[in-house]
Order: structure tokens, then sequence, then C-alpha cells
């Protein structure tokens, strides 16, 4: 028999710390894959965040940089500038990306910076314990938000990708997910064409990922991966928000 | 017996993803339980029906999973 | 001699950056020190650079971060109020030594403060304005010329340190005229970066990180930092000392401040008081010891800032009761005239002869 499915070669051969059942094992696979078969690890550099996944180097062979909460599109301006050679990608989840680094976000995106972001919306801040994120869906219940979040009080989940496809800057924006196996191939395809966006010198590419954390959520792993596909999936619709001008976005 | 997988034991975390997805229902959580005191997932095909088709391995936070096909 | 140009100190420490190589700025516009930016956006793109205006200084001194990463020659500035929001980003810089040059052109605060010259910022500067204990080596030019020169050096003290080396000017010396001469100098031989980002080919993959969850590492790397700091105290404090062989008493103040307190010095010694200057140009690594011997010869020590006093701390540090400490001061963007400092220092001599 042939072996069919084995771990990417960009990943190193060691258990992760994620939770069972957390999304972030998923994508830092189909990461390595990607990596591997666009034949770039000696030319790719990650900037991680910080957050469950500031350990994403334990796992991801490429040079890595591990970035101030937020702060990662700025540090990857930084090397891309310097290195316009290199594949510059980071990493970063929903607390990092869509609460404290908001600005460097959009304004990387909006200067048209050619790199690749991925982002992990589990809809919570995962590392810290679980409290409430940006993207904290109303009537989710937090470690500050008990009483489920209203939009009264907390306001109301942003939606990163639509936000940012508004900005000319971004060249490709697509939301995915990683519920289930449909989905994850899905998810690949989007990440793959958002590398390829970069390699190709095209501009800005993000890729947020629906991401299930049963930790946070108080569930277990199958339950979260229902709770994405009826509670998340109809807040962040799964799709291409914005696609290089000569094509037309997948819904 | 078209295909088959093989679970490292050791990276399972038991988070039964796998057992969710298998479409012959193939994998069942483990009474025994590894190092970390996690049950991990357990391949059992007597009838040979696996066909190799990855949906387990795709779905695996722990790329805890190989499959082999003919 | 080279040729003399007349140029504001803002633009001056723009060319001398770029004439030391570095080929990387961000920033963020903040008065009184925007015509850095503004200069090093027509001329870096000139020699080849990257130039960016950041979408605040949070995010240029993390763009900083990232091309000190992948071993650029670059730098950062702004005043007060925007070296405070890039404080978290120096510590993280300091944690993962990078080598990069922060300019400071200080203005008036707390808070919004003013816009006109001030040294209120030297705390932050020295003692560490970010989290956890890490120091910047601190450069003080007190003249155009000066910050040219300070500026080359920094960025080879950055290197050889892998720290981030701050010049710390204030809003006279950015903002003034002066005719500087950019002396052509000779490439130092530094470290190869071979620890920068730049793609794992042919190598094990680098890291840029400061975080260290095992406390025991932890410790391990800030005592390697603070052997760094040792060195730093070892090889690279620098004072001038101006009249002080027959000097009586002395006046401590570096920066802009130092300039008046020499006109001041000149006044005095025309009415027989002899009095002389001692000038820390690094105020850290600072100047202890040039404070203890001369402690030893003088009773009085006058200490003038632009400040309510700070510097005067390490003063009296230095000094450690060999001698009387006192200070001056004027803030928030008043500048101490010549003909204060010469009654200060009559009003110390005649109560030290009553």
């Amino acid at each position: 028999m042939k072996k069919v499915f084995e771990r990417p070669k960009s990943m190193f051969p060691v258990p992760t710390h994620y939770c069972p059942g957390c999304g972030h094992g998923i994508v830092h696979r189909l990461l390595a894959e990607v990596i591997d078969e666009f034949g770039i690890r000696e030319r790719v550099v990650g900037v991680g965040p910080v957050g469950c996944s500031v350990f994403i180097y334990n796992y991801i062979n490429c040079d890595m940089y591990e970035a101030a909460h937020g702060r990662a599109p700025a540090i990857a301006t930084g090397c891309k500038r310097m290195h316009p050679d290199l594949i510059v990608f980071t990493y970063q989840g929903d607390g990092d990306l869509a609460s404290i680094g908001t600005a460097e976000i959009i304004h990387a995106a909006n200067r048209g910076e050619n790199i690749t972001v991925l982002f992990l919306n589990n809809a919570i801040y995962g590392m810290t314990g679980g409290q409430m994120a940006p993207t904290t869906i109303l009537g989710q219940k937090t470690t500050t938000s008990p009483l489920g979040r209203s939009s009264k009080r907390e306001g109301y989940p942003i939606r990163i990708a639509e936000m940012l496809a508004t900005l000319e800057g971004a060249t490709y924006i697509a939301r995915v997910s990683v519920h289930n196996p449909k989905a994850i191939i899905a998810a690949k395809r989007a990440l793959k064409k958002a590398f390829k966006i970069q390699i190709e010198g095209l501009g800005f590419s993000l890729v947020e990922f629906l991401s299930q954390c049963p930790t946070g959520w108080g569930m277990s792993s199958r339950e979260a991966t229902k709770w994405v596909e009826e509670k998340m999936i109809p807040c962040f619709p799964l799709g291409e928000f914005k696609v290089p001008r000569s094509e037309k976005p997948v819904k | 017996m078209v295909g088959k997988i093989v679970i490292n034991k050791e990276l399972c975390k038991g988070c039964a993803l796998c057992v969710n997805v298998c479409p012959q229902k193939l994998i069942a959580i483990a009474d025994e339980i590894n190092s970390k005191g996690y049950h991990p997932a357990e391949f059992v095909d007597s009838k040979g029906a696996c066909t190799g088709c990855t949906l387990c391995a795709l779905t695996c936070p722990e790329v805890a999973i190989e499959v082999f096909r003919e | 001699m080279g040729e003399k140009v007349l140029i504001t100190g803002n633009e001056a420490i723009g060319e001398a950056a770029i004439k030391a190589g570095c080929r990387f700025f961000f920033g963020y516009p903040i008065t009184p020190q925007n015509k850095i930016p503004e200069y090093l956006s027509y001329r870096l793109p000139q020699v080849g650079g990257c130039f960016i205006q950041a979408e605040s200084e949070i995010a240029a001194i993390y763009m900083v971060f990232g091309a000190a990463g992948a071993g650029a020659r670059v730098m950062t500035s702004s005043s007060s109020p925007g070296i405070s929001l890039k404080q978290e980003g120096i510590s993280y810089i300091a944690g993962a030594e990078l080598p990069c040059v922060i300019v400071n052109v200080m203005r008036g605060g707390p808070g919004l403060g003013g816009i006109l010259p001030s040294q209120a910022d030297y705390f932050q500067a020295t003692k560490g304005g970010g989290h956890g204990g890490y120091h910047m080596l601190v450069l003080a030019p007190s003249t155009v010329q000066e910050s040219v020169d300070l500026m080359t050096d920094a960025f080879d003290l950055a290197d050889k340190y892998r720290n981030p080396v701050m010049v710390l000017a204030d809003g006279y010396i950015g903002q003034m005229m002066e005719p500087v001469e950019f002396k052509e100098r000779p490439q130092k031989v530094l470290p190869t970066k071979n620890w920068a980002i730049a793609g794992a080919k042919n190598r094990p993959r680098n890291l840029i990180r400061s975080l260290y969850l095992d406390p025991e590492e932890l410790e391990q790397h800030n005592l390697k930092l603070h052997r760094k700091y040792l060195e730093m105290a070892k090889n690279e404090v620098r004072v001038e000392t101006y009249l002080t062989e027959d000097a009586e008493i002395i006046i401590a103040a570096y920066g802009t401040v130092a300039r008046i307190a020499k006109t001041a010095i000149k006044m005095l010694r025309e009415r027989g008081i002899k009095a002389g200057l001692v000038r820390p140009i690094t105020v850290y690594p600072f100047p202890y010891e040039t404070f203890a011997k001369i402690s030893e010869k003088v009773d009085n020590i006058l200490v003038v800032e632009m400040s309510l006093g700070q510097m005067i701390e390490d003063v009296k540090l230095g000094v450690c009761g060999k001698a009387k400490v006192h200070f001056y001061g004027r803030t928030g963007g008043m500048v101490p005239t010549y003909d204060e400092i010469v009654t200060q220092i009559e009003k110390i001599v005649k109560e030290e002869v009553a």
C-alpha cells in the first residue's frame, strides 16, 4: 500500500500544546502543506502572534518572528520591505488581529503590503482563558461577557474579511472554515491562492479561518464543530470577498 | 482491503473528530490511555471497509493519522 | 576640512543616518521632530532606501522590529509622547536583542504637554521607559554637529551590542540651523548578522523572540543582557569636562543646557568665579566616575536641566555625598538663560562664604 497522507515536511514532528479538537492544529498543517507544495520553506518567513498560537514557531520549520500582541503586520511590513524576495506570512488570532491589532492590519492591507495573513477567528481569547473577543457573537457567553454578548453593552462582532475587502490595497480576502473535511479542503484552496498571489507579487492577501475552540466555548470537539456551522457561519459567511481584478469571487 | 490508516496514539488527544467523519465508522475511542492521559482514537477495520479516503486525516488537529491506499 | 553645510538638526540627523548606511525609516508625524521624516521621505528613495509613515508610533516601532530582525540598518524618530507609545516595542527590541536607532527630539510634557524643547524624558530614556529592566545606550548631543557624529556612532554601537540606541536631542537642537560637516567615516568592522531573518536556506531556521516561559531561561537571558550593559558602562561612557582643572564650582548639564552653561561659565570667570562644566554625552551609561572624582575637588555642584530634576539623581549617585548638589531647572518648554545660571552660582558662592 502506498502512503497517501502524511505530515508535511515543513511541520516539525512534535506534539502540539493545543487543546483537543482545536482548529489551530489543522490550519498549521494546511500552512505547512502549502509551503511544501510551493517548495518555499527556505524563503518563507512567519510572524507569530501573542495568543494560543504564540508557539507556532515550535511547529513550522522556517525563520520566524514572535510579535508583540497585534503588531505582526507591522513586523511583517518591516521584514518584507527589507527582503522583498522572501514570502512573509503572519499568523494571528482574533484578539491579536481584530482587537489590539486593528490599526496594523487595516494599514498593512491599505498599503497593499505583499504579505499573506492567516487570521484564526475562534470568537474568543483562548490563551488567556476564554474572554470575549471582538468576534464573539451576540449571545455568546464568555468569561467577560457572562450574561452573553449583547449589542447594547458590548457592541457587535467585527467582520474582518468584509471590512478589509473595502480597501483597494487588499488583493485577496477570503473567509473559510476548518470545522469539517469539506470546509478544510476549501480552506486549503483559499490559502494556496493567497500564497500564490504573494509569490506573484500581486499584493496583500488574507484568509480568515473560522476555527473551533472546544475549551474556550466549554463544549466537546464535536459540539464545537457543530457550533461553528450553526452559529458562526451565519454570522461570518464563508466565501471570497476580494479577488484580483481579473477574477470573479466564489461565494 | 483498499485502504488503511495508522493513528499515532501518543499524538492523539482523543478529540474524536475523526470518529465523527469516518464514512465507514471504523474509528472509535480506545479504553486505554496514552502517556498524556488521553483516550486515543483506534482504527478497527475487521471487514476491510476502509477506502483510504483521508477524511479522518484531514480533520485531525494533531496530524496524528497517516493514510495508506492500494 | 570638508565642506560645511548650514542645516537644521532634524535634517542633519536624517542625512547622518543615510551616510551611516541606514536604509529604512519608519515614523509618524509629531512636532518638533517632523523634519526628520519629511527629509527622509525624499532622501531615502534617492539611495534605494525605504521610508514608511506608519499608522502610529506603535506600528512604526514594530516595523523597525521587523526590519532590524531582518538585519537592516533601521531607525525611527519621534518626540516625547510618540516615544512613550513606542516603549513596549523598545522593550521587545531590547529583549530580542535587535540593533536599531531611536531618535527622541524631546518636547515639554507630561501628556500632550507642549512643542518647545525639554529634557523631561531623561528618566524614561535612561531608566528604561518600558517593562522588564532593559536599557538603551543613550547619546545626548548638544550641537547639530555632535548630533551628526553621534548618529553615526549610534548605528555602529547598536550593531556592536545588538541593542537599541537612543539619540536624545530636544526641540532646540532639532529645529535650529548650524554649519555642519559630514565627515567621511571609515566603515567599522562589525559582527555579521547570522542571527537575522533571511530565509532558512542551508542553515537551521532563525527565531527573533523574547518569550521565555521557563523562569531559569529568562533569568539567564536577563543576565546576558545585564552583562551587555556592564560592557557598555566599561567601554562606552562619554563625557566632556570643560574648564574643570582649576574650577572651584561645577555645573552639570547636558544637551542644549550645557551650551548655555558654557556661556554662563565665561561670564562667571570674568567676575572672578572659576566655574567649570561636566557634560555627560552618554546619559546611559552615565559618567558616575567623573562626578566621583570631581566631587573630591569642589564642594558644590549645580545641576541645571530643562526639567524639575532628573539627571540630578545620577549626579548624586556619582557624587555620593562628597559635595553639595544643587539644582536649577526650567521646564514646560522654558529654557534657562545664562544669566539665570550665573545668578544661581553667585548665590551658592555667597552662601559658601557666609
